[in-house]
């Protein structure tokens, strides 16, 4: 892809040049960033290791914490707690997608449709997730069926307003063209709507992952006994709070890894200049 | 590729926009042989656009009919092929696939598409751009790409809606001409709606006037003159002038009268 390495580069000399190339120097800045707050949680392990009043809570130190990751992953806990979590943000992005893209184009290409639901929509989607709680389990009396249908109502917004946001911004003159050039109803579809919005169906995506991300941690504070929030919760009932911390990273380092896969399909799958 | 042209027919086409609106025009008749490149001329607002677009299929008539080979125009049709003003591409296909998307709509086969595609490129001299995304191309360059994408359909009629006219003048200058050759070499027919009586004159075999307000065709010109055509031939000139005149006065006669006395 990126073949930043010009001539320039070799001829300002190797090491010098090797940091001027972008691509590496923004690796540089962010493990940099990293390295920082690595070390002011260092700092602040050391300062509560050292007062006698919070010493019970040493473990929430960057060493304990990076020590209980061999244990948390022998037992195997760290592993299923990933799995099923992921699962549950799988399948509720997945309703999100399924329910929101028609729900998009339907709210982009149809004045009618986008005039009735606008209220509604807004309304509903100013309702935290996590209110829906109480109904949802009634409605689906089981954990996991209501987590999913947390994360699903909560990612369906972004997907749906950026696909309908996408349509607004597609040219009427290629539907002109297409028709002229013997497309039907299908061709329109799956040849010009899909590719035109892909970027924007994608980005929405983005933004729909991180809050079902930031929604599913507290959802499985409640009620369930697996994933990654439950094992927050139990380690604290067991004041494992090493495990505790090593789950929060597990988190972050989840959230950041999803998106930036995220940025490179949007990047692979954009045709936008500039 | 050799391509039939047609011959095209208008009788009695009458259009208004809507109940409340005055009419566009007023019971146009027109004969187009096939194969001619004909050039529709006149002042903004007098109809040509609608015209066009009539024959394109993508508007109804109100009355009368326009007939392509005996064959009344009702919808759009890979067989009428209307170009527009600016290229309209589509910026996520190379341009490779911008020229085959219309033989992909017709579900040719892939090794088909790839020679017609080829053949078309070839001919709006695009050759060492077919995998250029098309962001990267010229205006003139994506005007080519636009029509080859028309013609790779090998339509009987082309329909161009002031093709050029966001080009300059050098690019506008040579794609007349091309667009002219390969009709002529092709064989298909060409209406096109200019507001440059040059264009007309170096791309048409004939020049119809539009006028009035309803419009209609006020008059017809042929232009006789041998190819290639070159902007400062006298004989270029001298038809230029002389087609100058009649608009002006075709234009005076009309709708503009009122206007033209309070301007003496
Ligand atoms: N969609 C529309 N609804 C109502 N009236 C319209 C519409 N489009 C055009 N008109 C009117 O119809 C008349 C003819 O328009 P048309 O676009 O055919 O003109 P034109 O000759 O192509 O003009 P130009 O040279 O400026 O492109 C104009 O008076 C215009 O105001
Ligand atoms: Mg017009």
């Amino acid at each position: 892809m990126n073949v930043p390495a010009k001539p320039a580069t070799i001829t300002s000399g190797g090491v010098i040049g090797f940091f001027r190339n972008p691509m590496v120097a923004r690796l540089g800045w962010a493990i940099s960033g990293l390295g920082i707050l690595a070390a002011l949680w260092l700092v602040f392990g050391y300062y509560i290791e050292q007062n006698p009043d919070t010493r019970t809570f040493s473990k929430f130190g960057l060493i304990p914490t990076l020590k209980a990751f061999p244990e948390l992953l022998e037992i195997g806990k760290l592993q299923t707690a990933v799995a099923v979590s992921m699962h549950r943000l799988s399948e509720g992005l997945l309703i999100a997608v399924i329910v929101g893209i028609p729900l998009g184009i339907l709210v982009g290409r149809k004045k009618r449709f986008r005039e009735l639901t606008n209220s509604p929509f807004q309304f509903i989607r100013m309702v935290s997730p996590l209110s829906w709680m109480p109904i949802v389990v009634y409605v689906f009396s089981e954990w996991h069926g209501s987590i999913v249908f947390l994360l699903a109502i909560a990612a369906v917004w972004p997907v749906m307003f950026s696909t309908a946001a996408g349509l607004a911004k597609v040219d009427p003159a290629w539907f002109m063209v297409a028709r002229n050039l013997g497309a039907r109803p299908m061709h329109m579809l799956t040849r010009i709507i899909i590719p035109a919005i892909t970027f924007d169906i994608l980005s929405g995506l983005r933004l729909a992952l991180g809050v079902a991300w930031i929604v599913l941690i507290p959802a499985e504070y409640l009620g369930v006994t697996t994933g990654l929030g439950y094992s927050i919760q139990d380690s604290r009932e067991t004041l494992s709070y090493d495990h505790l911390t090593a789950i929060v990273v597990t988190i972050g380092v989840i959230g950041y890894t999803l998106d930036t896969l995220l940025v490179v399909l949007i990047r692979r799958f954009s045709w936008h200049r500039g | 590729m050799s391509i039939r042209g047609t011959e095209i027919k208008i009788e009695g086409l009458t259009h208004r926009y809507n109940a409340k609106s005055p009419l566009t025009f007023n019971k146009i008749d027109l004969v187009s042989p096939p194969g001619e490149v004909l050039a529709i001329i006149g002042r903004s607002g007098c109809g040509k656009s609608t015209l066009l677009h009539i024959l394109a299929g993508v508007l109804k008539p109100t009355e009368g009919k326009a007939l392509l080979n005996g064959e009344s125009v009702e919808s759009p049709s890979p067989r009428w092929v209307m170009m527009f003003q600016a290229p309209h591409l589509f910026p996520w296909m190379t341009v490779r696939e911008n020229v085959g998307v219309g033989l992909t709509f017709a579900r040719w086969s892939k090794n088909e598409i790839k020679k017609r595609v080829d053949e078309a490129i070839e001919l709006v001299e695009l050759k060492p751009h077919v995998d250029s995304n098309v962001q990267d191309l010229s205006g003139g360059q994506q005007q080519r790409v636009a029509l080859a994408r028309s013609l790779v359909m090998e339509p009987e009629l082309l329909l161009l809606d002031e093709p050029f006219s966001a080009l300059d003048a050098f690019t506008r200058a040579s794609l007349q001409k091309d667009v002219r050759a390969i009709a002529k070499r092709l064989g298909f027919n060409i209406v096109f709606v200019t507001h440059d009586i040059d264009e007309a004159i170096i791309m048409a075999d004939r020049a119809v006037i539009m006028a009035g307000s309803p419009g209609n065709i006020v008059h017809k010109l042929d232009v006789d003159l041998p190819d290639p055509r070159e902007r400062q031939d006298p004989s270029v000139q001298e038809l230029r002038s002389r087609l100058m005149t009649t608009f002006e006065q075709a234009a005076y006669s009309k709708e503009e009268a009122p206007a033209a006395a309070s301007g003496q």
